[in-house]
């Protein structure tokens, strides 16, 4: 059997760093391969050579047994290779149509076009109305559109970058059932995902890189997620343990919470009603867009809420702003690391200040204690083993798992009384994200209230002992992480109350 | 061919050359103007930039006015530095500056002619607080109803201009002007009198305040955490209500320093080198001010500088025109020509030049 698609010794720096190193592996027809590598390994700038968005320094590409170099994504679609990103392109004011009309070299007039998205959309299970508007539509709908869009292209390789972060359980099944039926009928499918239990279901190869170099290739089927974890970062993981103490009084109670949102296009909340005890971990399960963001803003300060709605050691704090909230022991870290948890373009000293100058007492009379805030940051950095060369470095440079340990360890050096993440380990790397895990365990261990917000349902499996589901910002009631099933959750977060299970 | 690569961290080299890069592509620039003007670009870029400096003929002349104007040129900058780095646009400090001096320059002549060592030292205080407040008509807009301060304070200029005009025709026209729009002489009443504190430096006590504004500034913006607040605001606005900094008393406090410095600035101007209020009053300084704001790149030394420097091309502009007959205007599109190049060569800071190989493909 020749292989579709063969790389071999592909190469690409860039200054400072050489994102790939001789690269070199092989894809055959009808295989779904799936590329494992940590934040940073080199997987993005892989596929982006495959799909003609980056040129390799050396190193040469195979399709078909002939040469390929695509020196732009169109040239790549040509030759038939798709990409679905993990941040869609759509508009959300366009209809599906429309919008698949427009990522098309050249698209067929509206009816034609109509015809053929409902006929590859029901060969494939990928259930799409065509003259919905985007903007109405779940992510994994959208994700439907993006996928549709590549179908229609006859692809005979389909990229995909993180395709399940966005989805429910119930969703990523049928994705799966989809990327199966293509497999069945020739088209190769190129899977990059952190989620390892997923490519032991789907893959059937994996291909492992680590600092831009491959460093190993395994048959996910036989191998465990701990296993491959451990190839991919090259040293045994730690697995967090839970500690199943007694839960002391309530720290944070929301009564009867809405906000409505700025935002046009969020969720507003409403009746958000919860205990959070000393010592607990709370998690909030849900899908992204169902009113994360806006709960994680009314309890940080940055919207404020009516008053008693949120009490803090019983004192109310709705009107209370996110500095005097600090004061008083609640912290908190968005989900977003760059642009709302840290300022790109300041150094990491600098982001420490950002939330740490009123706890960690960084000012004197107004004026920045300089020579405190570098130690701060500096022991953020060891005692979070956070890699970079330096305090001065910005945050933009460090890579998205590193940040993200910077973030929460500037939190958590700080100690709270109650600590509220959102989407703690999202597109961090295993040994990031064990690392993570394990100092919020750690937190509450040592008496602190944790809220995880998070879509990653196995990691809220793995460390809570209340999970509650967030659904089009209405709250569940929490239950203990006990004996619930990752099936029930799903129910759940689809908006159907499971009472009696 | 060449492109752009996004830098890892930006340039510290290219923050401290990117303005001295944008003064010789001006001179470049306005030396090919010149030419085509018919006139010896060489001789023209001297006249500009260095004779007002070491001309011996001319020097004693253009030395003080070098002060003169460079200090509200920097002085105003330095005010709207801090809403520039806050991604605050007032581009209304020429209204500011009218405002401060017209404000200022009523109550000393309210006094007159009494004489009192008080007297200056309240004007100055009316100058600022004129400039505040009309710098707090596009803060509130922008606050309440999120108007867009640039089109408010811009606007506001002219009506600065034309209540200017109205005062020096109507309740503060000078009864011994012969009926002409200008108030009294400022210089004929010794407590309101901004004069040279020593004879023929141009040293007056705008200059003093001045150096002042330019040490607080620098210490606020480098060691005080409103600077860092101001920062983040601009930089990161979602980061800095984050980090508990309220965006409307960002904005409030930052159009409130830069309309309170342009005011205090027009009340040294109008009590010192203009003399007098008038509807020639109004120079443009406070439209200049911008272009030195970003030709310092927003940091008071800098600032600081590129005041002297923009003062330079006035007064180096001037011999130009009585020297060689350049048109008037010739100096505006040698200002304007700083600031787009500045502009222009900015991209480097955070980006550097690749020039391509051939590709083999």
């Amino acid at each position: 059997m020749t292989a579709l698609l063969s790389l071999s010794g592909l190469t690409k720096a860039y200054p400072g760093v050489i994102a790939n190193d001789d690269v070199s592996f092989e894809i055959g027809p009808g295989e779904i391969h799936a590329l494992l590598g940590e934040n940073g390994a080199g997987k993005s700038t892989l596929v982006k050579m495959i799909y003609g968005l980056v040129r390799p320094d050396s190193g040469t590409m195979m399709l078909h047994g002939e040469p390929y170099a695509p020196p732009e994504p169109r040239a790549a679609r040509a030759s038939g290779v798709a990409m679905v990103f993990q941040h869609f392109s759509l508009f959300d004011a366009l209809t599906v149509a429309e919008n698949i009309a427009l990522g098309m070299e050249n698209a067929p007039d509206t009816a034609d076009l109509t015809q053929r998205i409902i006929e590859v959309s029901s060969k494939y299970g990928l259930t799409i109305d065509p003259y919905r508007m985007v903007g109405d539509l779940s992510a994994g709908e959208r994700q439907r559109v993006e996928i549709v869009r590549c179908l229609l292209q006859n692809p005979k390789m389909l990229i995909m970058d993180e395709p399940t972060s966005v989805l429910t359980p119930q969703e990523v099944e049928v994705l799966f059932k989809t990327l199966r039926l293509l497999s069945d009928e020739g088209t190769s499918i190129l899977y990059i995902s952190h989620k390892l239990d997923e490519i032991k279901a789907l893959c059937e190869h994996a291909t492992i890189l680590r600092r831009g170099k491959v460093v190993g290739t395994c048959i996910p089927k036989d191998e465990t997620a701990k296993s491959m974890a451990e190839m991919m970062v090259g040293s045994k993981l730690r697995t967090p343990k839970k500690h199943n103490t007694k839960h002391g009084a309530a720290l944070l109670e929301l009564h009867n919470l809405w906000l409505k949102s700025s935002d046009p296009f969020g969720t507003s909340l409403k009746e958000i009603t919860f205990n959070l005890h000393e010592g607990e971990v709370l998690g909030v399960g849900g899908v992204a867009g169902n009113g994360q963001d806006e709960l994680m803003l009314a309890i940080s300060g940055e919207e404020l809420t009516v008053s008693h709605s949120i009490q803090l050691k019983g004192e109310d704090i709705g009107q209370l702003g996110p500095n005097p909230r600090r004061e008083r022991g609640l912290l908190t870290a968005p989900e977003e690391r760059l642009g709302h948890a840290a300022a790109p373009d300041m150094s990491l000293s600098e982001n420490a200040f950002l939330t740490g100058a009123m706890r960690q007492n960084l000012t004197n009379n107004g004026m920045i204690r300089t020579e405190a805030t570098k130690q701060f940051a500096r022991d953020i950095i060891e005692q979070f083993d956070v890699r970079t060369p330096g305090t001065e470095n910005t945050a933009r440079s460090l890579s998205g798992g590193n940040l993200q340990k910077f973030v929460i360890g500037r939190e958590i050096l700080q100690e709270p009384d109650v600590f509220v993440v959102n989407q703690p380990t999202w597109g961090v790397d295993a040994a990031a994200a064990a690392d993570i895990r394990h100092a919020l365990l750690k937190l509450a261990k040592n008496g602190a209230a944790v809220l995880v917000i998070s879509q990653d349902l196995d990691e809220l499996m793995e460390i809570s002992d209340n999970i509650a589901i967030l659904s089009e910002g209405t709250l569940s009631k929490p239950r203990p992480a006990e004996g619930i099933t990752i099936e029930q959750i799903g129910l759940m977060m689809g908006g159907t109350e499971v009472e009696n299970v | 061919m060449f492109k752009l690569e996004r830098r890892p961290t930006p340039s510290n080299a290219m923050v401290i050359l990117t303005p001295v890069l944008a003064v010789v592509l001006t001179m470049i620039a306005g030396g090919i103007l010149f030419a085509i003007l018919g006139k010896n670009p060489f001789e023209a870029i001297r006249i500009i930039f260095w004779d007002p400096l070491f001309n011996e003929v001319v020097a004693s002349y253009t030395r003080p006015q070098l002060l003169i104007k460079a200090a509200p040129l920097i002085t105003i900058a330095l005010g709207l530095s801090f809403g520039y780095r806050a991604n605050i646009w007032n581009i209304g400090a020429e209204g500011q500056f009218i405002m401060g001096a017209v404000a200022g320059g009523a109550v000393g002549l309210a006094f007159y002619p009494t004489e009192s060592v008080l007297i200056f030292p309240l004007m100055v205080l009316a100058g600022a607080v004129g400039g505040f407040l009309w710098a707090m008509i596009p803060a509130f807009l922008k606050i309440k109803f999120n108007a867009n301060e640039i089109l408010v304070s811009l606007m506001l200029v002219y009506v600065a201009i034309n209540f200017l005009g109205a005062m020096v025709t109507g309740p503060l026209r000078s009864p011994v002007g012969m009926n002409f729009p200008v108030s009294r002489n400022f210089n004929e009443y010794a407590s309101a009198y901004n004069g040279e504190l020593i004879a023929n430096t141009g040293l007056h006590m705008g200059v003093f305040v001045t150096l002042a504004v330019v040490i607080v500034s620098y210490i606020l913006l480098k060691q005080h955490i409103f600077g860092f607040q101001v920062r983040t605001a601009g930089q990161s606005p979602r980061a800095a209500k984050f980090s508990g900094v309220n965006p409307n008393v960002t904005i409030a406090i930052c159009l409130g320093i830069s309309g309170g410095l342009a005011g205090m600035a027009g009340l040294f101007e109008v009590t010192g080198p203009a003399g007098k209020l008038s509807t020639n009053f109004p120079l443009g300084y406070g439209f200049t001010a911008i272009i030195v704001a970003f030709l310092g790149r927003l940091n008071p030394i800098g600032i600081l500088f590129a005041g002297l420097l923009m003062a330079l091309t006035y007064i180096g502009g001037e011999l130009a025109q009585f020297q060689l007959s350049v048109p008037a205007a010739s100096v505006q599109v040698f200002q304007g020509m700083l600031l787009f190049f500045m502009l222009a060569v900015e991209i480097l800071v955070n980006f550097r030049i690749r020039f391509k190989k051939k590709e083999v493909a």
